[in-house]
């Protein structure tokens, strides 16, 4: 089991370096929202992890409002490229 | 219009509510239900202005085959994805396609939009509500656009349109 | 029994994960690299949560991981398409091996607007008189650059 949960981490910090890598090189701005919004699905997935790894369920609330934020933050970024303003679409 | 009653705007989210509350505080003592209740009831009147009409689900049974449906397909869209990215991306041909849509409810659209997005090589951009046209952008887009599209109707409009509007 | 079938859970998430990173790495321009993360992102997160579920067993974990699991499906598809869509504001090159730009049609680079049809009457009028007024931004189509 414990080999397994080290495995899994091994490849997710992997996918870490991959996306990192596209968030610097970029080219343009969304490019590197959507690389951030991967790297806020790949930590909701690291702390699933390591709530099984150190066995305490309550890691799982700190997942939720890791899911939570960078939802808002994918939101905000949205819209701060749509040049903001009111819109009702 | 929104009624300002201090009633119970929404008797099934309220419901819903008071049992996650229960099942999130896994203590079941008469202070933590009056809580619940209290939640339950404080929660969707204040929520209730900001939600547009909801649709009437009639037929709870295709609801619950229709999420099955949507599930498998996730994975199977996966399982293409996947094989697409490990060839050779070179030979992608990204597109993007009109899809007109029939349904008529805001709920139904957004659900339609969100199953596209999660289904196999699709994703829905923009959607255009003078011509009822939503846009979808194909990763690898072959043979016809009336083949895509009857697909992705008969697959989940219809049933959508069976569940919430007949 | 099911300890394997959560390592079996979790080694395919990482799987998937791994898969989500290398697509956003190798394809070729904003659209496409959306795919990658919607779908592969969004179930590599929804299977660690499961194999939480089954580790944990207690209703409460259960409820939790459920309630991460919805808002994933959710919000995950919502947050893909505000991005493509700004992203098009933007003028995001597309890769040049795309068959179809049929958004073109709706966007207004001089105001940098997508008609929704959503508008207001006045907004409406604004477009109509900026139809024939020579684009300054161009879309322009770049080769290919990772």
């Amino acid at each position: 089991m414990s080999f397994v949960v080290y495995l899994t981490f091994i490849l997710m910090s992997l996918a870490l370096v991959i996306v990192f890598v596209r968030l610097v090189k970029g080219p343009t701005l969304p490019d590197r929202v959507v690389a951030l919004e991967l790297i806020a699905s790949i930590m909701v997935g690291m702390i699933g992890v390591h709530a099984i790894h150190t066995e305490t369920s309550s890691f799982i609330d700190v997942a939720i409002v890791m899911a939570l934020t960078a939802f808002l933050a994918a939101i905000g970024f949205a819209r701060f490229l749509e040049r903001g303003g009111p819109r009702h679409d | 219009m929104i009624k300002s009653n201090w009633g119970f705007p929404r008797p099934f989210l309220s419901i819903f509510l008071v049992l996650l509350w229960l099942f999130l505080t896994n203590s079941f003592t008469w202070a933590q239900l009056l809580l619940g209740l209290f939640l339950g009831w404080l929660l969707p009147l204040v929520a209730h202005p900001f939600m547009p009409d909801q649709p009437h689900v009639r037929h709870p049974l295709l609801m619950l085959r229709y999420l099955l449906v949507f599930l498998a397909d996730i994975l199977s869209s996966n399982w293409v994805v996947a094989r697409l990215l490990l060839g050779k991306p070179e030979r992608l041909r990204p597109a993007f396609i009109h899809y007109p849509v029939e349904l008529d409810n805001d709920y139904a659209i957004t659900l339609l939009a969100s199953t596209i997005s999660l289904t196999p090589g699709t994703v829905s951009a923009h959607y255009d509500a003078n011509t009822k046209q939503l846009l979808i952008h194909a990763l690898h887009f072959e043979g016809e656009e009336a083949e895509m599209i009857s697909q992705i109707k008969q697959r989940y409009e219809n049933v959508l349109l069976e569940i919430f509007q007949c | 029994m099911i300890e394997w079938l959560i390592m079996f859970l979790l080694l395919s998430s990482a799987f998937f994960m791994l898969l989500a990173a290398l697509g956003i790495l190798r394809l070729p321009d904003l659209p496409t690299r959306m795919h990658a993360s919607t779908k592969a992102g969004a179930l590599g997160a929804i299977l660690v949560m499961t194999s939480a579920a089954l580790f944990f067993a207690e209703s409460v974990v259960v409820t939790k991981a459920v309630a991460v699991i919805l808002f994933i499906l959710i919000t995950a598809p919502i947050a893909a398409h505000a991005i493509g869509r700004a992203g098009y504001f933007v003028g995001v090159p597309l890769w040049e091996g795309s068959v179809k730009d049929e958004l073109k049609s709706s966007y207004d680079p001089e105001t940098h607007r997508l008609i929704s049809g959503m508008e207001t009457a006045e907004e409406l009028d604004i477009y109509r008189k900026n139809l024939d007024i020579k684009p300054k931004v161009k879309l322009k189509r770049k080769k290919r650059r990772i």
